[in-house]
């Protein structure tokens, strides 16, 4: 009597993330795979429908004119290029940046880790979009890092800081570098010393420990911290758009001009399907390591 | 501040020598001024309950941790400034500190690549440690595939394969069950002595000390109370507490009423009985001592009917309230006419059925002169 009641439970309980997928992902992503195939017009919705019926009969339109056009323009190919290596370098830095920090808040005391993690995650506090404009004040050509130069006499004229490379790294690497700290900090704090210790006892070197022992255990954590700046930095739209080069955009602002300012839905919704693809690798490897990680959690 | 007169050099010099050694943690003395010499190849025991400080001088022994005040020597060499991974010394961790992302080869290999040695030499080296412990069909599996005792001998082997002179084991057997703790606790021996290593063992199990131990310690409070042989310990302890943590003991307090060369003898009042031991005890008539009695060292006689001649010295007389059979023994517990309690071990020679008559009879209680240990602490 209790169990189809149950069954129904459980059933609910799994679905509602099915429902909310398929709602809010699936159907969606349909409707934009969709458009991507069909041919551009001046109307609304401006693009012509995939099946038109002529005398009760289907006659279907399928264009790949949008993905022709991305392969052949180069434009589009440089800019997934340049979101690719904008995206690994600032992984990287990210890496470089948060793996010591989430290995001294892991190592710290236990009152010390408490208040040093809300540190990590204060800026979450105030909205990212505030945040990426106060760096404008900041780099600016006469903003603050600037102004401190000119009176320290470090330089003499104003440096460009604004809409280069560099002003690009600093604004995804300042909002992303909490979602490296994050999982690694998850992982290191499950580190045992006494493996430590009984490497030094073995007669490795503190460096030679690091490599040999914490290093690969902290694998799954930089493989997820890495994905989880990796995967949104590839299509980050804003922080590009507001601190990065004129000259050269991400596929992010691409897909919004083709979207907005060209209204070619058809590209735009081509740009946006590639984008996926290039970054279902990532997403499953992320799983992949997530599984790994709960197998090994859950060992004795 | 010490007026001990200086020793003459000794022909063997201790192989691990700590010059009164404190760790402080805080305001709290964790380690309290404590001196020992370890000979090489014995099996040295600390011996302690938690908090008293074994682990801490086990860990500075290794290493980790650097003592408040004193000296460690180790082969004559002073280990102030040496860190953990330049001293002769490897440790067997309590929790076993198997590195859980390397194959029980790896782990073994570990401390030898650390030594920069040749393949070859790795390889011939961990499959021989390997083999002693009985590990040799498990060099692939990681950590986590592993039982409990297997995890055991791959830490052993790990700290063996350096070829240390000298092995930290902390609460080696603690992790096993009664059975496989037993079995490991000869296989520990007869490693050691074919080895030739100086173990020094922490246990707060004193039957794990007392199998194991050539000599050992018992630490309280971050002091050693005393060293000596398991015998020594067991039968001549120095004070109560050590009396008390060694085994199980009957204490009675009295007072002195002649102490002599050859012998003493003790009013205690509250068991309404005289004890004389054949011992030379520093103590003066009417100091306040206690007599140490183990419960396999008094024999109960048979029922004996009030009004009866008084009882002689080491004689009292009772009524067995309980008896607990254990198996190879059964324990009394013995209410004297006086009203306290007596802890008697007796062998079970004969069945069952005679302990259990026991119960609720009148028993007269008597031991030697030799048994009786007269403690003044």
């Amino acid at each position: 009597m209790q169990q189809p009641e149950r069954h129904a439970g459980r059933r609910l309980v799994a679905g509602i993330p099915a429902l909310w997928l398929a709602v809010f992902f699936l159907i969606p992503f349909l409707i934009v795979l969709k458009i991507s195939f069909s041919e551009a017009r001046l109307a609304i919705p401006p693009y012509a429908p995939l099946i038109t019926w002529l005398h009760g009969l289907p006659i279907p339109s399928i264009h790949l004119s949008s993905y022709a056009y991305l392969f052949t323009d180069p434009l589009y190919l440089r800019s997934y290029l340049y979101s690719i290596m904008v995206a690994a370098v600032s992984t990287l830095i990210c890496l470089a940046l948060g793996y010591p920090m989430a290995y001294a808040i892991a190592r710290a005391g236990e009152a010390w880790r408490s208040f040093l993690l809300m540190l990590i995650v204060l800026p979450f506090w105030t909205s990212f979009l505030l945040r990426v404009y106060a760096w404008i004040g900041l780099l600016q050509n006469d903003g603050l890092v600037n102004s401190v130069l000119l009176r320290l006499d470090l330089i003499h004229h104003p440096v460009t800081l604004l809409q280069t490379n560099f002003s690009l790294y600093i604004g995804i690497v300042y909002s992303y570098l909490p979602f490296m700290i994050l999982p690694l900090y998850a992982n290191l704090e499950k580190h045992d010393t006494a493996l430590l210790e009984a490497a030094a006892d073995l007669g490795a070197r503190p460096l030679t420990a690091f490599l040999r022992v914490t290093l690969p255990q902290s694998l799954p954590g930089i493989a997820a911290g890495s994905l989880l700046v990796f995967i949104p930095a590839v299509g980050e739209y804003v922080i590009p758009t507001l601190l990065g080069r004129t000259d050269q955009i991400m596929i992010g602002r691409m897909l919004s001009d083709e979207f907005f300012d060209n209204r070619d839905w058809p590209v735009a919704s081509g740009v946006a399907i590639l984008i996926l693809l290039l970054l279902v690798v990532p997403i499953v490897l992320l799983q992949r390591v997530e599984r790994r990680e709960r197998i090994a959690g859950s060992a004795p | 501040m010490n007026a001990q007169p200086s020793t003459p050099p000794d022909p063997a010099p201790p192989y691990v020598r700590l010059e009164a050694v404190s760790k402080k943690f805080g305001e709290f003395p964790a380690v309290d001024s404590v001196s020992l010499e370890i000979r090489r190849g014995e099996i040295f025991c600390l011996l302690g309950g938690s908090g008293s400080g074994k682990t801490t001088l086990l860990r500075m022994l290794a290493g980790f941790e650097t003592p408040s005040a004193g000296r460690i020597y180790i082969d004559g060499e002073d280990m102030s400034a040496v860190p953990p991974y330049e001293r002769p010394v490897n440790m067997m961790f309590q929790s076993y500190a198997l590195f859980p992302h390397m194959s029980v080869e790896r782990n073994v290999a570990f401390g030898l690549e650390q030594e920069r040695l040749g393949h070859p030499e790795i390889r011939r080296r961990v499959a021989e440690i390997l083999d002693i412990v009985q590990m040799s069909p498990y060099t692939g599996r990681k950590p986590h595939q592993l039982s409990g005792g297997q995890r055991q001998r791959v830490a052993l082997a790990r700290a063996l394969v350096k070829r240390p002179k000298l092995l930290l084991l902390d609460e080696p057997l603690a992790a096993l069950d009664r059975k496989l703790r037993e079995r490991t606790q000869f296989e520990l021996l007869s490693i050691q002595e074919r080895l030739g290593v100086t173990f020094i063992v922490v246990t707060h199990d004193q039957e794990e000390a007392m199998t194991l131990a050539t000599r050992m310690g018992v630490m309280d409070r971050g002091r050693i109370v005393q060293v000596g042989t398991p015998a020594e310990i067991y039968e001549s302890p120095i004070n109560r507490f050590v009396a008390d943590f060694i085994g199980s003991v009957n204490l009675l307090e009295g007072r002195v009423e002649a102490a002599g060369a050859d012998g003493i003898v003790i009013r205690c009042e509250p068991f309404g009985c005289t004890v004389r031991a054949a011992q030379r005890v520093e103590c003066a008539p009417g100091d306040t001592v206690w007599a140490a009695i183990r419960p396999e060292k008094i024999a109960l006689a048979g029922m004996v009917s009030p009004g009866e001649e008084a009882p002689r010295d080491n004689h009292m007389r009772g009524k067995v309230r309980e008896v607990a059979y254990m198996g190879d023994v059964s324990i009394c517990l013995v209410e004297i006419d006086s009203g306290k309690v007596l802890r008697v071990t007796l062998p079970n020679r004969s069945g069952l059925a005679a302990q259990r008559d026991l119960r609720h009879t009148g028993v007269t209680l008597c031991w030697d002169e030799a048994s009786p240990v007269i403690l003044t602490r």
